[in-house]
């Protein structure tokens, strides 16, 4: 397996109904964590609004999904954990966390440009009778370390059984669908092997309106943002640097 | 209480004045409630999470890492006076090297105790050593810090072995002797991995891509941090004993060391902040000119936000830097103790809003296009804890002023200055 898996998100179709955070809780076991505020909960897949700064008829809105970029070149949270517990998967090119190993010391919280990685501030608890509905294919993080989007990696792993059942090396793409992308109704967000030129998410990503947040950086995201809007293209590439008039709601 | 006076005074070094046992744990009392309220705050860390705490998703570090940067920086005496005294033989710094140890001891155990509530799983802390990664300045900091701690056990044990009571068993005394012959060596050990760990403490930031602010060019895998930090932990760790000494000359009224040694002191770190702020200075226009914009941020952005605006870097540069490494060179400046004291003060203030400025201040700015500008607060957990260190660090040092023999003693002991 040599693929490069990433995502397209379609910013003219996201309409912001949330279905791809709850679908990401859900699949990963994300804990409600009534306590937490907007700033200490767990959101793997977080769903911004931002708005162009104007008043009045001439405000506009878009909604920005942002997770886990899984930055392919000089992957920041990579090289800065001590212990390495995150690394680049050769074969997928997904940044994986391994929750068991990792000490929560945050360095890799302050590394990501993205703000995509998330601390376990409390420990994980659910209501009577809702862990039933836990997904026994992932393991529930404890409190005290760091986790983040993995492209839903059980959903991979058990694409990787069905293909080795079948006598096969490589997975059927279909099989292989992280909870997101399953969700979203207005499927604004694609993913696919962004190594393959034949496939659809390589080709979006390459079209005049895609672009990828902080490409200047020079990381090399694997998440690629698409909009016909060029107020949009222009905040995700604001060359003014941060801080722009542009505030999220 | 006449006889626990009488047992207390016979660990007390022959010939040595030191205030009574009564008026001693007055003094220490309010410290002990400081440090027990430090333990426990620090328990609540501990036992409920980092929950406990005003950190958060975006602000991943808070108080504890700016003020860990910040003592482990003010401890640089250590094992520069070690250096200073053993590798470049300036014998006449010799009275100050065992409060040199003391304050180099109580600043790297506070802030590896402070690291260990700081981090959300702490009894993962061997994974550091047992899956490092090498490419990370963390592991590095992990690694120096550890041993060096270790070293300044090693230079403490001897201090503490001179002991009035613990002299009187022979194998302590051999002990001892065997160990002091090592200080040397462990002052070059400790010179290098302190080196390191300082510089590695200033690469954390310098290395991280994603926060411009931060992020700098360097000399093969250091960012420029890595030596800026080196350089201003050995500029300012001889001005902080200088500041721990006139303290305790103050509170104990005696004079402890030769007169001309602050000015020793303060020379050798007003010449290096100095330097310190020549370096600072182009690593900002380098920074200004070229590495922010280069990965398209405008620089000037950064000092837009209130109250981290311009006067922060001016003050930087200026306040804390070429001001006192003015006062502390300039012949007529330093023989006034009152000035030598004040740049002394101005040049820790210094140290510490650098890594104020870097830890905090990059945290709290935008990088994303939509996002804001952050505030954080610390907990009362938080800045208890802390002041548990503070607490800690005065008992310990209360303790080994009284019953060890921290400055080398002239001939007839102590001189008086008050009548205290």
């Amino acid at each position: 397996m040599n693929a490069r898996y990433g995502m397209v998100i379609d910013l003219d179709r996201c309409t912001g109904c949330g279905s791809c955070m709850v679908a990401c809780a859900a699949e990963n076991n994300v804990a409600p964590l009534p306590q937490a505020s907007p700033r200490t909960g767990i959101t793997p897949m977080l769903v911004r609004k931002v708005s162009n700064g104007m008043e009045g008829g001439a405000q506009r809105e878009v909604f920005i999904p942002i997770m886990c970029m899984h930055c392919e070149h000089e992957t920041p949270c990579v090289s800065v954990c001590p212990q390495q517990a995150v690394e680049v998967d050769k074969a997928t090119g997904i940044v994986m966390q391994m929750p068991q190993r990792c000490l929560g010391c945050r360095y890799c919280m302050t590394a990501c440009p993205y703000h995509a990685r998330y601390f376990n501030w409390w420990d994980p608890a659910w209501p009577a009778g809702m862990e039933k509905s836990l997904n026994p294919g992932v393991a529930v993080r404890m409190r005290g370390v760091v986790e983040k989007c993995n492209m839903c990696h059980a959903r991979l792993h058990s694409a990787m059984a069905k293909a080795a059942a079948a006598g096969k090396r490589e997975i059927d793409p279909a099989d292989y669908v992280p909870a997101c992308v399953e969700a979203c109704p207005t499927a604004a967000i694609r993913f696919g092997n962004l190594a393959d030129q034949n496939d659809a998410v390589s080709h979006e990503a390459h079209s005049p309106d895609a672009f990828r947040l902080l490409a200047r950086l020079d990381t090399e995201p694997k998440v690629y943002y698409k909009s016909k809007e060029a107020w949009v293209r222009a905040l995700a590439e604001s060359k003014s640097g941060p801080g722009s008039e542009v505030k999220h709601g | 209480m006449a006889s626990t006076a009488l047992a207390d005074s016979r660990w007390i070094a022959r010939g040595e004045e030191r205030t009574s046992l009564r008026q001693f744990l007055v003094w220490l009392a309010p410290w002990v409630v400081v440090f027990a309220l430090g333990v426990y705050a620090a328990g609540l860390c501990l036992y409920f999470g980092l929950n406990q705490t005003n950190m958060d998703n975006r602000f991943a570090f808070g108080l504890w890492i700016f003020l860990d940067l910040g003592v482990i920086a003010l401890g640089a005496g250590a094992f520069f006076t070690g250096f200073l005294v053993y590798i470049l033989k300036r014998a006449e710094l010799q009275p100050i090297l065992n409060t040199a140890v003391v304050v180099g001891f109580i600043c790297y155990s506070g802030a590896v105790g402070i690291l260990m509530i700081d981090v959300g799983q702490p009894l993962r802390a061997w994974f550091t050593f047992w899956h490092p990664n090498t490419h990370s300045m963390l592991t590095e900091v992990t690694f120096c810090i550890s041993c060096y701690l270790l070293v300044l056990c090693l230079e403490y044990i001897p201090i503490l072995l001179r002991n009035r009571q613990l002299r009187k068993l022979p194998s302590f005394l051999v002990f001892e002797h065997q160990l002091h012959k090592l200080v040397p060596v462990l002052a070059g050990v400790g010179t290098l991995l302190s080196f390191f760990h300082q510089g590695s403490l200033g690469g954390l930031y310098g290395v991280l891509r994603g926060r411009p602010f931060a992020f700098r060019q360097g000399f093969l895998i250091w960012p420029s941090t890595f030596f800026l930090f080196i350089l201003s932990a050995i500029a300012t760790g001889p001005s902080f004993l200088m500041l721990v000494t006139a303290t305790v000359e103050k509170v104990t009224g005696r004079r402890l060391v030769p007169p001309d040694l602050f000015r020793r002191l303060g020379f050798i770190s007003g010449v290096l902040l100095g330097i310190y702020v020549a370096a600072k200075s182009i690593d900002t226009l380098i920074w200004l000119n070229f590495t922010s914009p280069s990965v398209g941020f405008a620089p000037w952005q950064y000092y837009s936000y209130k109250p981290f605006g311009l006067p922060i870097l001016f003050a930087e540069i200026v306040v804390f830097g070429l001001l006192p490494a003015f006062l502390l060179t300039y012949r007529r400046s330093a023989q006034r103790r009152g000035l030598l004291l004040s740049a002394a003060a101005l040049a820790c203030a210094g140290v510490l809003l650098n890594r104020f400025v870097l830890t905090v201040q990059t945290l709290a700015l935008p990088t994303l296009a939509f996002d804001e500008f952050l505030h954080y607060t610390p907990s009362w957990q938080e800045v208890a804890s802390f002041g548990g260190v503070l607490g800690y660090g005065v008992i310990v040092y209360s303790l080994s002023y009284r019953y060890l023999p921290l400055f080398a003693q002239p001939k007839g002991g102590n001189t008086h200055v008050s009548g205290s």
